[in-house]
């Protein structure tokens, strides 16, 4: 375990009451501290990795309570909209991967109790890989997967 | 530092925001070469975009270089009204940044 995984399992259990996470959405805590980037998780190759440095597991619940939409087919993958919803309650953030990147990780977005479960963006895919979205809420966590073709990909070139 | 990077829309509709917003950056992977030289050119990508609502951070996204250049997102939330504070910020791996304030209308 290094000291950055280290850290973000210890950031976990601070941020592990209710209160301490207000305190630290409010910007009582110092969100430099709190919300350090997590690297040895982005340097991740394989998806498992990522989730176990990100999250702290792999355990996900595959649901049709996650709605992941993006196209079937990418012509370019320097551009693959993806769109993530979910109408479970007290989401805490969502995280989209592609198994197949070099780095699989591609973003973590952290939520308040006000937001929605919802959450669109454009991703880069180097080949053909599913792309997963988990979703966690109320400390548990939920995917939806779908495969993207991909005819010319969008890291190198 | 970066200016003018940020563009940002807020939709009300009762007191749910959605918010929609567009950034210029060239989000580098470090993979891709050169045409030129040759030789690859470094990577530069956002790594963290943070938007408050009224000096409370509703939302904060880790990114990877594999975020589409000139990245959008969209989300949304509850509790807004008219005139409320909307800041977006964000930091590349540069440690490059900028932000951008508006009012919800």
């Amino acid at each position: 375990m290094n000291t950055s995984t280290k850290r973000r399992l210890m950031l976990k259990g601070v941020l592990g009451t209710g209160l301490l996470r207000l305190a630290a959405v409010a910007g009582v805590l110092n969100p430099l501290v709190s919300w350090a980037w997590p690297k040895s998780a982005f340097e991740s190759e394989s998806a498992n990795d990522a989730l176990q440095r990100l999250l702290g597991t792999t355990q996900m619940t595959d649901t049709a309570a996650v709605t992941l939409i993006a196209p079937p087919i990418a012509e370019n993958g320097a551009v693959v909209p993806v769109s993530i919803s979910t109408n479970l309650k007290n989401v805490e953030s969502i995280t989209i991967i592609a198994e197949n990147n070099p780095f699989p990780l591609i973003a973590n977005f952290q939520f308040a109790s006000n937001m929605d479960g919802f959450a669109v963006t454009r991703i880069k895919m180097s080949n053909t890989s599913d792309v997963i979205a988990v979703v966690k809420a109320g400390g548990k966590l939920y995917s939806a997967r779908q495969e993207v073709k991909v005819t010319i990909g969008g890291c190198g070139g | 530092m970066p200016k003018n990077t940020i563009k940002v829309r807020v939709k009300l509709k009762g007191d749910v925001a959605t918010l929609k917003s567009m950034i210029t950056h060239p989000m580098e992977t470090g993979q891709r070469k050169d045409k030129a030289t040759g030789k690859l050119i470094p990577a530069h990508y956002i790594q963290e975009v943070r938007c408050d609502h009224n000096g409370k951070q509703i939302m904060l996204a880790d990114w990877s270089q594999a975020i589409s250049k000139d990245p959008y997102m969209s989300f949304r939330f509850h509790g807004a009204k008219k005139g409320d504070n909307i800041r977006i910020s964000w930091r590349d791996n540069k440690d490059e940044s900028d932000s951008i304030e508006t009012k919800i209308s």
